[in-house]
């Protein structure tokens, strides 16, 4: 019998002990502060985020627009309504999940917060500063990760991030170091990080996207889909990073994400988002409270079900829709 | 993340905010620095090209001809060697700024650097300056490479004053950067090659090979509000000498003072216009949506 139980052991699929238990990951200090102590005292006067009645459209052409929305319209081009109507208020310290098909404004209300767009109604507001009025000021406590890794491809990780942190303030020598420790704790390895970026797999580009959002421990960190395209792991390596960003560097974190689960694991609060407006927001557990009764479910439902509950379509609709848009 | 208040008086803190300033613009100065040597082959074939096309036209000077005495052959020479490496500073600078720009279009990056907390001023001033260096660099190794296949008759060459207009057409020459960086950022695909344009005017009416005399008096008043004009005219007479008495003498800078004050006005009026215009061009890119690449 204990030659069976051996032989039974040998023979079941291991699971890796690093997805049975969070790796240690432990973020590096920031020597250089980006902000003084009275600066730090002042946002806990103020919610990290306040979104309020933001609307944000675009007219689809090919040429620049030389006319109001109200001609655009006159001349057959189609105006998307990206944004419409959103009022959010996100907390200190509180991480925010939105949720949403694709096309449905998720990235474009990242990118008004980023202080890359600006809004055509109503006021976005980041611990007290205004993002058109006071772009500055709020470029100083965010940063973002998007979808798309964007670097200059032939420099290698470590040129890269070395001028983004000059850009922010950091000392070149105290971010080469950070660098190192950041990339190599997110399983990229030393060797690779002098290398062009252009030779790294899209998964390690990711990381490194990562990495340089948090290499300057930002107060306010946005992220839109960031483990879209990671394997298992790095997305478990990514999401310690996150919730220990929170937990040390007393971060708000607002993220995008099409992964259910991270959503469910990371998210102290959930929004869905469709066609551009909030169809939903609470609680993960609340909101599959809700759908489950209305549905009349005599189990909780699951956050998949609550999202096609509320946006009244699955991921498939929504990839097909979206190559429909590309033909 | 805490910092604490840092004795010193209002000159400290404006020291250190300029210091802060200075390391963000260094930024734009050591990627332009990595970008260049990554792209070294293209560095290359940019040096080989400048240095042929200098050959080429500096050639022209050393067409025989009954009118112009062994000294005026060399002068001649000297005026289209100067003219030809003031144009490959122009070109280096232009090129540099808006292929910079082109680029961070393409790769996604620019939402990044507009993102940081950095002044629309620095992110210029960092990615000029380093198109500067990098030109200063190119155009003297052509001037060696010209001096090894002509007489250059440098003996009147007043090289304090020549680096005096340099500096103050560089200031200029920022603002114009500025200015065409604008093309690139609002049209990815062919921003770059309508900067083109405003390099173009420049060779056409700033006297680079031949005198602003001889063009149509339309024409001359174009010359009269370009920076270049005043820059070749000073390069010119600081390193070739301004006769005095029908004999070369070296330029001092009560002489060159009529090139030096145009100069300084350009620089003071397009520094802050190329910012202006960079500002609405970028407001328009956030009202509209145009800095994103991916989605």
């Amino acid at each position: 019998m204990a030659i069976l139980k051996d032989e039974l052991e040998q023979s079941s699929p291991s699971v890796p002990s690093s997805l049975t238990q969070p790796p240690e990951i432990k973020l590096p200090g920031r020597k250089t502060p980006l902000l003084s102590a009275e600066e730090l005292a002042e946002l806990d006067q103020h919610d990290a985020l306040v979104i309020d009645h933001v609307s944000k459209h675009f007219v689809k052409s090919g040429g620049m627009r030389l006319f109001r929305r109200g001609d655009a319209q006159k001349h057959g081009h189609k105006i998307v309504r990206a944004v419409d109507d959103i009022t959010l208020t996100i907390h200190r310290r509180e991480i925010m999940g939105v949720l949403g098909s694709n096309g449905s404004g998720k990235s474009t209300l990242i990118r008004l917060i980023s202080t890359l767009l600006i809004p055509d109604k109503g006021t976005v507001e980041v611990f007290g500063h205004n993002v058109v009025t006071e772009e500055r000021a709020v470029q100083r406590l965010i940063n973002r990760v998007s979808v798309e890794a964007a670097f200059f491809r032939k420099l290698s990780p470590l040129e890269n991030l070395l001028y983004s942190a000059r850009l922010y303030g950091i000392p070149a020598g105290e971010a080469r170091q950070q660098v190192f420790e950041i990339l190599t704790r997110l399983g990229i390895k030393p060797d690779r990080i002098r290398q062009p970026l252009e030779n790294m797999s899209r998964g390690m580009q990711q990381k490194v996207a990562i990495a340089r959002a948090f290499l300057t421990a930002p107060i306010l960190l946005l992220l839109d889909e960031p483990t879209t395209g990671l394997d298992p792991r790095s997305k478990q390596d990514v999401q310690v990073f996150v919730r220990e960003l929170r937990d040390t560097h007393d971060a708000t974190i607002l993220l995008t994400t099409h992964d259910m689960d991270e959503a469910e694991a990371l998210c102290d609060r959930i929004a869905i988002i469709d066609g551009g407006r909030i169809v939903a927001l609470d609680t993960a557990d609340a909101l599959k409270r809700r759908v489950a009764e209305q549905q009349g479910l005599d189990r909780e439902a699951t956050l998949t079900e609550v999202f096609m509950t509320y946006t009244g379509r699955d991921w498939e609709e929504d990839e097909a829709e979206e190559e429909d848009d590309d033909e | 993340m805490i910092e604490t208040k840092s004795a010193g008086g209002p000159l400290v803190g404006m020291i250190r905010s300029v210091g802060r300033e200075a390391n963000k613009s260094y930024a734009f100065v050591e990627r332009g620095w990595y970008l260049t040597k990554r792209y070294w082959a293209w560095e290359l074939v940019w040096i080989v090209y400048n240095v042929v096309n200098a050959l080429s036209i500096t050639f022209i000077a050393t067409v025989p001809s009954v009118h112009l005495t062994p000294a005026q052959v060399n002068q001649f020479i000297l005026y289209l060697a100067i003219g030809t490496a003031v144009w490959t500073y122009v070109s280096v600078v232009f090129d540099n700024v808006t292929e910079t720009v082109t680029m961070e279009r393409w790769e996604g990056t620019i939402e990044y650097t507009f993102m940081a907390p950095v002044s629309r001023l620095t992110h210029m001033l960092g990615t000029c300056l380093f198109a500067l260096l990098h030109g200063l660099l190119l155009t003297a190794l052509q001037l060696v490479v010209l001096g090894l296949f002509f007489h250059l008759d440098l003996s009147q060459a007043n090289w304090g004053m020549t680096l005096v207009i340099l500096l103050t057409g560089s200031i200029s020459l920022i603002g114009l950067g500025t200015v065409s960086a604008v093309l690139p950022m609002l049209f990815t695909e062919r921003g770059a090659q309508m900067a083109y344009i405003i390099r173009a005017v420049m060779l056409l009416v700033s006297g680079v090979y031949y005198p602003v005399t001889v063009l149509p008096g339309w024409l001359q008043a174009f010359s009269k509000v370009t920076p270049t004009t005043y820059m070749l005219d000073g390069l010119r007479q600081s390193i070739q000498g301004v006769p005095v008495h029908n004999v070369q003498q070296p330029a001092t800078i009560s002489m060159l003072w009529p090139d030096i004050w145009p100069l300084l006005i350009c620089g003071v009026v397009l520094i802050p216009l190329g910012q202006y215009i960079f500002h609405l061009a970028e407001r328009y890119a956030k009202r509209t949506g145009k800095l994103k690449r991916n989605g």
